[in-house]
């Protein structure tokens, strides 16, 4: 395997695995403080339950993410000490801010965790509301870092170096917010659809159960909320994309031919040797209107782009239609939920619905996996988006392939645990 | 009166001794369950679950601090540190996922003996191998082996002989046993139980010797392994006093352990820590990875590192009064059980 292919595929594999724990410290927190909040204003020990079942999950989810964004934060340097050593200190400033946030939400994730009997019932919540906050920020300002890599600014490029570093408007360049919120709002979606999937299951073997009833209605209504959320925050990013990685665009819409009121992709196969895109379901002009609101504006194809200057077409194309496709059910399930609460007046516990939220548990962090591909390959070749590749940016350690299996190894064992601990968590009563 | 990267440096500084007595205590816990004997080796297993369970993490964060630190002040130094000696910090790396990991695992995995001492296994040896590597790591750095070129950034190495010497693993060792020192030092005030009390002195005792073992085997090493810190240890003007400061507080330290004063103790052993890092910090200045690189010529522009130090007062301000908190909590004088129900 060669060396830059490696590095690639360990910091890749490093992210996939990361963001999943990463999201669910910042998603269950709302949750828990949901449910706790519930259990003050109405006694119901039911709630108090709830919350401290979700925390022992959280628990076990929250230590994986802290040790597995350490070794992210490490291989930056261990597997790309070019592309650090240029950008460290423009996109240092967030990650500054990020170590202060991760803080935060440490130490109130060990007040809350372990303080249930130690701290007075509303400092107990205020410290669960620290820790949402805490994981939002740095969340935030992790994505800020990356948002820079696609869009970079805040610097003057003059032979190969950066200069007159403006860290402030690096952070503040024109994809952080629309990225920021995108991903926050996919950590709500997808542990909201996995947390009410779950219950939905148990209350479908015990309809009667008001632990799963309460614990349904909380989770389901965070998903649903965001699920209609995200596909605003999805038009922003796309417009976003549009304007300043219009050959990321044109990868996701396996777009090749420049031309004026393209039309949207469902499916299709891109061909990397023809140039051409083949079996897709084309909505006319739509690509168009979704990316520049105009029906007739031009949108750029690869061919506008030498060969050596696009990403890989077939995976950002995939992986774009999986993500958009995983969103979709889910707003399908959160309206459904919406329309069912607003007939039935209360928790829609139709055997039929429930069989649907629990098919959608996994959809969430599907799209996560596949929205950070489209991002992150489609950027590719380059690392700092037009201004250094990524095979420039490798490190020059031999066998990289070596840790590359390692950390696989680490990685899959780790799952596997992860896994039968939640489940018995889970599956504890 | 100093340059903004010296301020950033001295934060760095001052992380890493927090690190080390907080973080490395947290090792060192992992040391002293791999070393649990005798017919109290579960009491005091649980001891060590119980101090550390709800600030580990907390603890943890210093180290992303310093690297993140290392990487917006020093960028280049970040870079070199990371090639020439990808194959510590991998290692490294692969002991702070362990630990972590074995640790919260042990406590929700199922409680039967054989599983529960299989994690303890994971987690001990983890956190012997995580300081050992921080400890090589900076061992290597201070040794002067790692030649880089300043304007093009690149690094001459084969990314083995930097840090596969007996220098840098002194330091590891070093490390090690600071990390089992503070560990036990803390522990004896962590518990009222005498006869436990007890097995935490013998193993502080234990520490505060091979402390002493390790600095005179890292002295006598960098004579060859690191001659630029030498020089910096032997012949400066504050470096004598500076080490019979270090040495005094060292022997005021064992006395304290072995007559039982163990308040007196929880004092002395930080500054000892304390001592041993600022005279290691003080050693290597100029140089963050001597001989090319030193904390100017590798150092971001003011405009990076200004707003850095800006995060650190706000840091300092928010973050003072939460740790105070989460230690109050905690490592206040009743202390019932913290261990989450099953």
């Amino acid at each position: 395997m060669a060396d830059l292919l490696a590095a690639r595929a360990q910091m890749a594999m490093s992210l996939a695995f990361h963001i999943i724990f990463a999201s669910v410290g910042i998603a269950m927190p709302l949750l828990m403080v949901i449910a706790e909040g519930m259990w003050l204003r109405t006694n119901d020990d039911t709630y108090l339950t709830l919350a401290k079942r979700w925390s022992k999950g959280t628990a076990i989810m929250f230590a994986v993410g802290a040790v597995s964004g350490t070794v992210l934060s490490f291989e930056l340097g261990l597997l790309w000490p070019t592309f650090m050593a240029h950008a460290g200190r423009i996109i240092g400033m967030p990650f500054s801010l990020e170590g202060l946030a991760f803080f935060i939400e440490a130490i109130f994730l060990g007040i809350y965790l372990y303080g249930w009997e130690r701290v007075p019932k509303k400092v107990h919540w205020l410290a669960g509301v620290m820790v949402l906050l805490g994981g939002m920020m740095s969340g935030i300002f992790v994505v800020t870092a990356n948002a820079w890599m696609n869009t970079p600014t805040g610097f003057t490029y003059i032979n190969g170096n950066f200069t007159n570093i403006d860290p402030v408007a690096a952070m503040l360049n024109p994809s952080s917010f629309s990225q920021c919120l995108h991903m926050t709002i996919a950590a709500f979606l997808a542990v909201g659809f996995a947390v009410a999937g779950i219950h939905a299951y148990f209350l479908r073997q015990n309809p009667n159960s008001s632990f799963h009833r309460k614990a349904f209605a909380i989770a389901l209504s965070v998903g649903a909320a965001f699920s209609i959320l995200q596909p605003i925050s999805g038009d922003i990013s796309a417009k976003k994309v549009a304007k300043h990685q219009p050959v990321k665009l044109a990868a996701m819409e396996a777009q090749w031919e420049t031309e004026r009121g393209a039309p949207l992709r469902i499916g299709g196969i891109p061909n990397e040797e023809d140039e051409v895109t083949r079996y897709a379901i084309e909505i006319p002009k739509a690509l168009s209107f979704l990316a520049h609101f105009d029906f007739n504006a031009e949108i750029k194809g690869l061919k506008e782009f030498p060969p050596e200057d696009r990403p890989p077409v077939a995976i950002v194309h995939y992986a774009f239609q999986i993500m958009v496709a995983c969103g979709m059910i889910m707003i399908v399930a959160g309206l459904l939920g919406g329309w069912l609460a607003w007939r039935r007046k209360g928790i829609p516990v139709d055997r039929w619905y429930l069989r649907f939220v629990t098919c959608c548990a996994p959809l969430g962090f599907i799209a996560i996996e596949a929205g950070w591909t489209v991002t992150e390959v489609g950027r590719q070749p380059w690392v700092i988006y037009n201004y250094m590749r990524t095979a420039d940016a490798v490190t020059p350690m031999p066998n990289l392939v070596v840790p590359f299996i390692g950390f696989t190894i680490l990685y899959i064992f780790l799952s596997i645990i992860v896994v039968i601990l939640m489940r018995r968590q889970i599956f504890q009563e | 009166m100093f340059g903004l990267e010296i301020w950033i440096a001295g934060v760095m500084l001052i992380s890493l001794i927090i690190y080390m007595l907080t973080g490395g205590a947290d090792f060192g816990g992992g040391i002293w369950d791999l070393f649990a004997t005798g017919k109290r080796a579960k009491s005091q297993r649980d001891l060590i679950t119980h101090a550390l369970a709800p600030i580990w993490e907390a603890n943890h964060v210093w180290l992303i601090v310093i690297i993140v630190m290392l990487f917006a002040a020093f960028p280049v130094a970040f870079a070199t540190i990371g090639t020439a000696l990808h194959i510590p910090l991998t290692l490294m790396l692969f002991g702070i996922v362990l630990r972590g990991t074995a640790f919260v695992f042990r406590t929700y995995d199922d409680q039967s003996e054989t599983t529960h001492l299989r994690w303890s296994r994971v987690f001990a040896i983890a956190s012997i191998i995580t300081p050992i590597m921080l400890g090589v790591t900076l061992g290597a750095v201070a040794s002067g082996t790692i030649h880089v070129n300043v304007e093009t950034g690149h690094v001459d190495t084969d990314f083995i002989s930097s840090w596969l010497t007996p220098f840098p693993f002194a330091i590891g060792f070093f490390t090690l046993a600071l990390c089992g020192l503070i560990a036990a030092v803390y522990l004896t005030l962590e518990t009222d139980d005498p006869e436990l009390q007890e097995d935490f002195r013998m193993r502080a005792l234990i520490g505060a010797f091979s402390v002493g073992l390790m600095a005179g085997i890292s002295f006598l090493l960098s004579a060859e392994g690191a001659p630029s810190i030498r020089r910096g240890l032997g012949n400066s003007v504050w470096s004598i006093p500076f080490h019979i400061l270090t040495g005094t507080v060292s022997i005021l330290a064992i006395l304290a352990i072995w007559r039982r004063q163990f308040h007196l103790a929880r004092v002395l052993v930080p500054i000892q820590v304390v001592l041993i890092i600022l005279g290691w910090g003080f050693a290597q200045y100029p140089y963050l990875v001597s001989p090319n690189l030193t904390f100017s010529n590798t150092a971001a522009p003011n405009s990076v590192l200004r707003p850095i130090l800006i995060i650190v007062v706000i840091g300092v301000i928010i973050l003072v009064p939460a740790f105070w908190y989460l230690y109050a909590v905690f490592k206040g004088k009743s202390r019932p059980d913290t261990v989450p129900e099953k």
